[in-house]
């Protein structure tokens, strides 16, 4: 059954990339919500050192206060650890139109395709991008740059 | 209390690596090496924040991370040498890591499938992440390794002042979950493939004596922890 809070939590933006939710990125793993009210909110990082995990606890509390929640925990779960394979398929769609370059099968990464353009001919120029989940490419079709999620 | 010493040690391990890999940040060769080592050092903080916490846990006196990272003196720190000494050439770095991340990468490994529910949870996770730093390291040490007379020279000469600093992470650790020794022969066969296909030689230089995992310590450990602790220390319960 998916209750009221879980429908809140899952609508909470990734605060790097606002244009997909902490639900579609797969960061989002459970919400309980007991007969009194309070709700217990699970999630885990997709690196050990994400920073935006504390902003995204914070959203999380404000967005079920806003919804009436009185008493809201967010608990931080390591394990399992966070796969791409958990990223839905509308979020790989939303990253692309961001011009992120969605992550691909981990084990049968050949090439990543340009957001900009759609060009297979590209190469990384770098294995870390802006932010720790992410690396740097360049297209050698339209001579973008772009970041690309890793597969993990 | 022995398991609350091993995880403290790993802990360090990381703690220390991640605060050396920030000197690096508008140092680096080109923007994407800032962005690079920042982003190695801030898995290395992830992995040791849970790791410290964990240690909190297990000594079970309500230390939290932050007690633990700051409050500390350099003798209580259980990190091994070779995360503490300075690196300020680019080579030694690449060399350090190219170390670091192998032992690392094997290490979690084998944690991940160890009997400790929450250890085994964290390793895990940073298995995932470490496997990226020694690509990382691997693919710099090919490339100044198999380059230029000077970049070959410098980096031979790192992977030589990092090698006796190698030994110490295989000692005997008490309550040590998966046993350091263990690792031996898969991680120098690893590091040692690399040195060789960079058209390096593998040293032959003796172990340095190394202390870290029973509080003994080079110099720079004290510098570096005035360095990270100084704020939390001058001004108890700053927030942001």
């Amino acid at each position: 059954m998916v209750s009221g809070a879980w429908k809140i939590a899952a609508d909470v933006l990734d605060p790097e990339l606002p244009v997909v939710t902490i639900a579609d990125l797969g960061i989002l793993r459970d919400v309980t919500e007991d007969d009194q009210g309070r709700v217990h909110v699970t999630i885990t990082p997709t690196y050990s050192g994400c920073p935006a995990m504390e902003t995204i606890s914070t959203d999380l509390v404000e967005a079920l206060t806003a919804a009436g929640y009185q008493h809201v925990d967010v608990e931080f779960a390591l394990s399992p650890a966070w796969t791409t394979d958990w990223m839905t398929e509308d979020a790989k769609a939303k990253l692309a139109a961001y011009g992120v370059a969605p992550p691909g099968p981990v084990a049968l990464q050949l090439s990543v395709r340009c957001p900009q353009c759609g060009s297979l001919d590209t190469r990384e120029s770098s294995r870390f991008g802006s932010t720790a989940c992410k690396s740097l490419w360049v297209c050698r079709s339209c001579r973008e740059p772009f970041d690309h999620f890793k597969a993990h | 209390m022995t398991l609350f010493q091993y995880v403290l040690g790993l802990a360090d391990d990381a703690l220390v690596s991640a605060q050396r890999m920030g000197w690096w940040i508008s140092r680096a060769p080109e923007l994407e090496e800032d962005l690079a080592l920042a982003n190695i050092g801030l898995d290395q903080l992830g992995q040791a924040r849970s790791l410290l916490s964990y240690a909190g846990v297990v000594e079970g006196v309500g230390r939290t991370e932050d007690d633990l990272a700051y409050l500390r003196d350099d003798r209580e720190f259980r990190n091994v040498w070779l995360v503490e000494r300075p690196q300020t050439d680019f080579g030694v770095a690449m060399a350090r890591l190219l170390v670091f991340s192998t032992w690392q990468c094997e290490l979690y490994a084998a944690l991940a499938s160890s009997s400790d529910a929450t250890l085994s949870a964290i390793a895990g996770k940073a298995v995932k992440e470490v496997a990226y730093h020694r690509d990382h390291a691997r693919l710099w040490t090919l490339r100044l390794g198999d380059g230029t007379a000077e970049s070959h020279g410098r980096m031979q000469a790192a992977i030589e002042g990092e090698w006796p600093h190698v030994e110490e992470l295989f000692a005997p650790v008490d309550g040590a979950l998966v046993d350091p020794q263990s690792l031996r022969s898969a991680v120098l066969g690893r590091i040692e493939e690399v040195v060789v296909e960079a058209t390096l030689t593998v040293p032959t230089v003796s172990p340095a004596i190394g202390g870290g995992r029973h509080g003994l310590h080079t110099e720079h450990l004290g510098h570096l922890l005035a360095d990270m602790q100084h704020l939390h220390r001058s001004h108890p319960g700053v927030t942001w």
